[in-house]
């Protein structure tokens, strides 16, 4: 027999113990892990789980965890919480809700995590919701901004940090309201987010202003816009306004198709997030001017907590904070906080306490942001603002900061929105 | 009357750039039969070169001592020796696997690029420079309309390359070679043609023509890493509906899709989602073989038959170690914790859905690229009685096969009707369908956001308790689909796969066992995607995505597809190999992809194949 | 008084053209129960289209095909087999994935609806008669071997038996004995005599070898160019000097 047979066989041998060892590993792990955080005890450190879509939105959350990582050194560096270590373990969904849950199962079982934490997209956010609502764990999502999330399908469990969808709608409401403009045109991504973003503002400006009137409503695919057919068509309609919601590559699609076709001149465009780094930069030279939007004027912004939190990020890694890194940090400073609060203790019906009602301070600077007891909303703001071209890249100016507790419905609305079960 | 002269422009401009990227396609497929899933990520590639090049060798943004039109020249060249050096390394040692095994090897090259992509580029999207003298917009003659320069530099330049591809191919040899090996590719052997410099060549040229596509949306597009899954379905769309191999069909397609495109979003808004695959699904059921593809010379009655391997029953052996291993899967549930049972029910499922893929893979001999379409359906239809009805699991569970049954059915009258690659595009077609159905009617699906709640009754909430649950019913549903490749009706399967005149000549119906079988797979998924929602907790779209029709395809044919119970090592050792991975690394998508390549190259048929033959070799080295 | 019996095949005018080639051109024949028919002629005389047309694997242009009295033209393969037409292919065709046994099992559980069983193996139902096909065409010690490694003879020979296995009423075999040695051709063409002789089967076969042709056919069609060029006995065809002008010269003299 040759010898290249026999290496071949054993190759194969080796291979085939390979794919066994695969298989059963995950099979095998928990009854080490078990074995290790009982070990670990009651003054071991405190565990979270922190489920993201890393490998699907980089460009969000590698700022997002950069950031996370920095204020969980900061609070380990000043003794952590009443001398237990902050640890965070992290987990990559790629975008699937299924793979978010089988985390979340792997982080509470294997992982012993004391609490969850994360998601970017809404539908993640809302499995994850009704793990913990199934698993009676606390769940601070920091980024979905499903409206759904706290209201229509709230449960006890569940915190969201963002303003959601509809108070950044409200936010922009408030300025397109003043506008002249009567004939409005909508552009959203065709997914949840858009069509809620869209609903909101067709009914708070219908509010706010009777007489305006939307002409014509563009649904691209997600991450897909024919940019080119889509400025067409709402060229087409002749708005004199148009409200846009795309972001990411579809915002930078749409804003390059729309300058080259004048899509923007002589009309005011209102925009959701675009005034959030992550979207803006990209843009380079070619930002638009005058958008009112959302976002986070990171290098203007002038406050003592602020300057410090930037700074500290520009040290570490070297570049600019983004919005996801704001994001990232105050997700873990309310955390922090909260842990004070229950004096350290991780059980979830003490942290659930302490939760509703907390108050900490965010990274913004500005004025202390609170987990309403009500709906778990946090009423963190954004800044609204508009945009504006400076050493060839976009930046917001004339900004101010929306303070989130403003832009939230009656609290007899919001009863009414959520389940009963939730409170 | 304007507005639609500018928009028939639009649909022109995305006609143009989507041959540019289907053309590359259509020419590679034509000669070598890989379905090259990577084309995506080599447009990917196209567009991030093109980017450094034009903008990074000069600094401050501008273009680069190339200039723009030196820096996508040259990107395209770069891509194109990416391409050769795939085709070398990789596809090479793997044209004489099973069709639709080079899938396999393109889709971890798909998950290297990614990884690689973001490591060098970062994850910040960027935005690549205008085209010199084609900035902005000019007045049309006549027409007295603006319309931006570079997309009628891109109109023009459609008709331009397909016409160098023409001359390439009318008066070259290489051209001429090509377009013999893309009708025979036994005969371009017989001519005594080096045929593996004529692959290596024709790899080239597609991926030039992929790179070049991606480098010349620089000025119109940001560059970011989703560019490759964006552009590779809709590229295979048009490459299929303009019939395979088909230079000219991908061009007719192109322009189809394109101007369907502009004109669809002013009449109805949210159809781009869909569009393409209603498109798709139409041509094929009128015409089978696209828009310009002829059907295949007819098969001459008694061809011989592909060189599938005897099913033979399973040696004493090898039923041995089936019962060890079930017994050992059996008593496993006893000392998992909570989440390895999870991923225990998940396997368990898993298993299950690729065996169901595989009836009509392997014994069927039909391709499905939309077998997560069945599985999805059999969780709505769980997720749905639970939510809307509050049935119990076990309507959920019997009811969901049945629904994917009957969905197996009304696709499947379709698809059984096709051949090759164009039915297992038109299950792709179907499966897009249901999806966007899923996504799209969100006051019964609840949308994007999906249905939540799906949690099994009490008796089975306990996580040992569904973990048996779910291994009897993977395990009965796998037994099911065995019993049945040795019965007669996987035996007449196989008799058309193995020799479809032959099996006509002794009255075995084509379509009607074909037909059964698809909704008998389809069935088998819906109780795996049943199962799936009541472990979950929940359904989503993702599940009838086109990520998870993937999963399906490897899991098959990493376990063999000419073997019969590959699938269920295939499932295990995929499933496994990401779950682990993606706990222990962030560039889980790099070392699978590697592993894939990996396991490709050491086992080309399939890790249950390569058993196989170390077992014969070993029984006839014991009887020597 | 009763009218003869219809003959068990009865073609009548058929045609059929690739690309404007009139590959058969008007063929009309009949063949009748325990009747060995054999249609010879050169190469691409149109034999195999001929048969294709009979068997439903073509589709005529025009002309009818009857079996036993009963209009099959243009039915397609299934149908005409279920209605007792047998055939073997010039190119054999097999199932390359299953053992000769299990090939001529197939045919079996075809002709006796047994297609759609999901849970017995198939490989244990009409085992017996599967044996007893072979054994008659001299394939039993085979059976367990995979069909795809066959010797070309073999391959014929379990053509043969799968025709059989649907019990035709009529026979198409083209080219039989094609790569067998000249004992086994002899051997087989007995065979299928007897069969034909004691059930009535009606055969149909092209052949090239000239001594099967004459050794074996009770009567013998000239094919030309897709036109019926002579019908006759043996000894008839033999002797017409239309046919030993285009086609038989050299090899009866
Ligand atoms: N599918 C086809 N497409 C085009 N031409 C065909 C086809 N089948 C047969 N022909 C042509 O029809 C004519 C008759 O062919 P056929 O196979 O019937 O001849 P044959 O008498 O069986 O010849 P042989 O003795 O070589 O088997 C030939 O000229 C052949 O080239
Ligand atoms: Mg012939």
């Amino acid at each position: 027999m040759d010898s290249g047979l026999l290496a071949r066989r054993s190759l194969l041998r080796r291979s085939a113990a390979a794919v066994a060892v695969a298989a059963a590993a995950p099979l095998a792990a928990p009854a080490i892990a078990r074995a290790q955080a009982a070990a670990g005890g009651a003054a071991g450190p405190i565990r979270i789980g922190e489920i993201n879509s890393y490998t699907a939105i980089p460009a969000f959350l590698q700022p997002y965890r950069n950031a996370w990582l920095m204020a969980q050194d900061e609070v380990n560096a000043q003794g952590g919480i009443h001398g237990r270590r902050l640890e965070t373990v992290f987990r990559d969904d790629a975008g699937r809700p299924e793979d978010a849950v089988r985390h979340a199962g792997e982080l509470v079982n294997v992982e012993r995590v004391h609490l969850l934490a994360g998601a970017f997209l809404s539908n993640v956010g809302l499995a994850l919701s009704d793990f913990a609502n199934q698993h009676r764990r606390l769940f601070v999502a920091s980024e979905p901004l499903t409206d759904a999330l706290v209201w229509s399908r709230g449960n006890r469990f569940t915190f969201r940090l963002r303003p959601s969808t509809y108070m950044q709608c409200a936010m922009l409401v408030e300025e397109a309201a003043k506008l002249p403009a009567r004939r409005w045109a909508i552009v959203a991504p065709n997914y949840e987010y858009g069509q809620s973003a869209a609903r909101w503002f067709k009914e708070l400006l219908a509010r706010a202003r009777p007489d305006v009137q939307f002409v014509a409503e563009q649904y691209p695919a997600l991450g897909r816009i024919d940019a080119g057919a889509t400025v067409q068509a709402l060229a087409g309609a002749n708005p004199e306004a148009i409200f846009n919601v795309t972001f990411a590559q579809d915002l930078t699609n749409f804003v390059r198709q729309g300058n080259t076709r004048g899509l923007f001149e002589r009309r005011h465009v209102v925009s959701l997030l675009t005034g959030e780094p992550e979207y803006l930069l990209p843009l380079g030279d070619e930002a638009p001017e005058g958008w009112i939007v959302t976002g986070y004027p990171y290098a203007d912004l002038d406050n003592p907590r602020h300057n410090a939190f930037r700074e500290a990020y520009r040290r570490r890694f070297n570049e600019e904070p983004r919005c996801g890194s704001v994001v990232g940090y105050d997700t873990v400073t309310a955390i922090a906080t909260m842990l004070r609060r229950t004096g350290g203790a991780t059980g979830t019906d003490a942290m659930i306490e302490a939760m509703r009602g907390l108050r900490f301070p965010t990274a913004f600077g500005t004025a202390e942001v609170e987990f309403r007891a009500i709906d778990h909303q946090s009423t963190l703001g954004a800044f609204v603002g508009k945009t504006a071209l400076r050493d060839g890249r976009g930046v917001m100016v004339d900004w101010r900061y929306a303070d989130g507790a403003k832009y939230l419905p009656p609290d007899e609305v919001v009863r009414q929105m959520r389940p009963q079960s939730a409170s | 009357m304007d507005a639609l002269i500018l928009q028939a422009l639009n649909g022109l401009a995305s006609a143009s750039s989507l041959f540019l990227v289907a053309s590359g396609l259509t020419v590679i497929f034509g000669v070598s039969r890989i379905v090259n899933f990577a084309h995506g990520s080599l447009y990917m590639l196209g567009a991030y070169l093109g980017w450094t090049l034009v903008t990074r060798f000069a600094g401050g943004g501008a273009p680069g001592p190339l200039g723009f039109w030196g820096g996508v020249l040259l990107a395209a060249l770069a891509v194109g020796l990416i391409g050769v050096a795939i085709e070398v390394l990789l596809l090479r040692r793997l044209y004489r696997a099973p069709e639709l095994f080079p899938l396999l090897a393109t889709f971890g090259v798909v998950l290297i690029v990614q990884d690689l992509a973001l490591w060098a580029w970062g994850p910040q999207d960027l935005l690549g420079p205008r085209a010199p003298g084609l900035h902005g917009a000019v007045e049309l003659p006549l027409l007295g309309l603006r319309f931006p320069r570079y997309e009628l530099f891109l109109i023009a330049l459609g008709p331009v390359v397909l016409g160098l591809l023409w001359l390439l191919f009318r008066r070259t040899r290489f051209g001429l070679l090509i377009r013999a090996a893309t009708e025979d590719r036994e005969m371009v052997g017989a001519l005594g043609v080096d045929q593996r410099a004529l692959f290596t060549g024709v790899f080239f040229l597609g991926a030039v023509l992929a790179g070049l596509a991606g480098a010349l949306q620089l000025p119109r597009e940001s560059v970011n890493l989703h560019m490759d899954l964006a552009v590779i379905v809709e590229a295979f769309v048009v490459v299929v509906v303009g019939g395979l191999g088909s230079l000219g069909g991908a061009f007719l397609a192109a322009l189809l899709i394109g101007e369907l495109h502009a004109f669809g979003i002013l009449v109805f808004p949210r159809i781009t989602l869909v569009l393409v695959f209603l498109v798709m699904a139409v041509v094929l059921v009128l015409r089978p073989h696209g828009l310009a593809g002829a059907a295949p010379a007819a098969v001459p009655p008694g061809a011989p038959g592909a060189a599938e391997p005897v099913i033979r029953p399973a040696p004493l052996a090898l039923r041995r170690f089936a019962l060890a291993v079930f017994a050992l899967a059996c008593a496993l549930p006893s000392v998992l914790g909570d989440y390895a049972l999870s991923v225990f029910a998940d396997f368990a499922v898993f298993v299950l859905f690729a065996m169901s893929l595989h009836l009509l893979m392997g014994p069927g001999g039909m391709a499905s690229f939309g077998h997560a379409a069945y599985f999805g359906i059999g969780a709505y239809a769980a997720a749905l009685l639970a939510h809307h009805l509050a049935a119990p699991m076990a309507a959920g569970i019997a009811l969901a096969p049945l629904a994917a049954g009957l969905a197996g059915l009304a696709f499947g009258w379709f698809c059984v009707r096709l051949s090759g690659v164009y039915a297992a595009m038109l299950t792709l077609a179907f499966a897009q369908i249901a999806w966007s159905v899923a996504f799209q009617w969100v006051e019964v699906t609840g949308g994007d956001n999906g249905i939540l709640g799906v949690w099994p009754d009490a008796w089975a909430r306990d996580r040992r308790v569904f973990a048996w649950l779910a291994l009897a019913l993977s395990a009965g549903g796998t037994l099911l689909l065995l019993r049945a490749i040795h019965a007669p009706f996987g035996y007449a399967l196989r008799a058309l796969r193995d020799s479809a005149p032959r099996a006509a000549a002794i009255g075995i119906p084509a379509l009607t066992v074909r037909w059964l079988a698809f909704a008998f797979a389809a069935g088998l998924a819906g109780l795996a995607g049943a199962l799936f929602a009541y472990g979950k907790g929940s359904v989503f779209p993702t599940l009838l995505a086109i990520p998870r029709s993937v999963d399906a395809l490897l899991m098959v044919l990493l376990g063999g597809v000419r073997t019969v119970t590959g699938p269920i090592w295939g499932a295990l050792a995929y499933a496994g190999l990401s779950e682990q991975l993606v706990r222990a690394t962030d560039h889980w998508r790099l070392l699978l992809g590697l592993a894939i390549v990996a396991l490709v190259l050491f086992f080309p048929e399939g890790l249950a194949g390569a058993a196989r033959r170390w077992w014969e070799a070993r029984e006839s080295d014991g009887r020597r | 008084m009763s009218a003869p019996p219809p003959p068990v095949l009865e073609a009548r005018g058929l045609v059929r053209s690739f690309g404007g080639v009139r590959a058969v051109d008007g063929v009309s024949l009949a063949v009748r129960a325990g009747e060995l028919l054999a249609l010879i002629g050169p190469n691409g005389a149109g034999k195999t289209t001929c048969f294709h047309l009979i068997g439903g694997q073509l589709r005529p242009e025009a002309g009818t095909v009857r079996l036993a009295g009963r209009d099959i033209t243009g039915l397609p393969p299934p149908r005409i087999f279920r209605a007792g037409v047998g055939r073997t292919f010039q190119i054999t065709a097999t199932f390359g994935s299953m053992t000769v046994r299990e090939n001529v099992q197939m045919a079996l559980l075809s002709h006796a609806q047994r297609l759609f069983g999901l849970w017995r193996p198939a490989r244990r139902q009409m085992r017996a008669e599967a044996e007893a096909l072979l054994a008659r065409v001299g394939m039993a010690e085979q059976a367990e071997r995979a069909s795809g490694v066959l010797a070309y003879g073999d391959l014929k020979r379990l053509e043969l038996a799968i025709a059989l296995a649907g019990r035709p009423r009529l026979l198409l075999m083209d080219e039989p004995t094609a790569g067998m040695a000249a004992a086994e051709r002899r051997a087989l063409m007995a065979l299928v005599a007897r069969l034909a002789r004691e059930s009535g089967l009606a055969v149909l076969f092209t052949e090239h070898d000239m001594d099967v042709v004459f050794g074996h056919a009770d009567r013998v069609l000239v094919l030309d160019r897709g036109r019926v060029l002579a019908e006759g006995t043996p000894e008839a065809v033999r002797a017409d000097p239309r046919v030993r002008a285009a086609y038989l010269g050299g090899v009866a003299a």
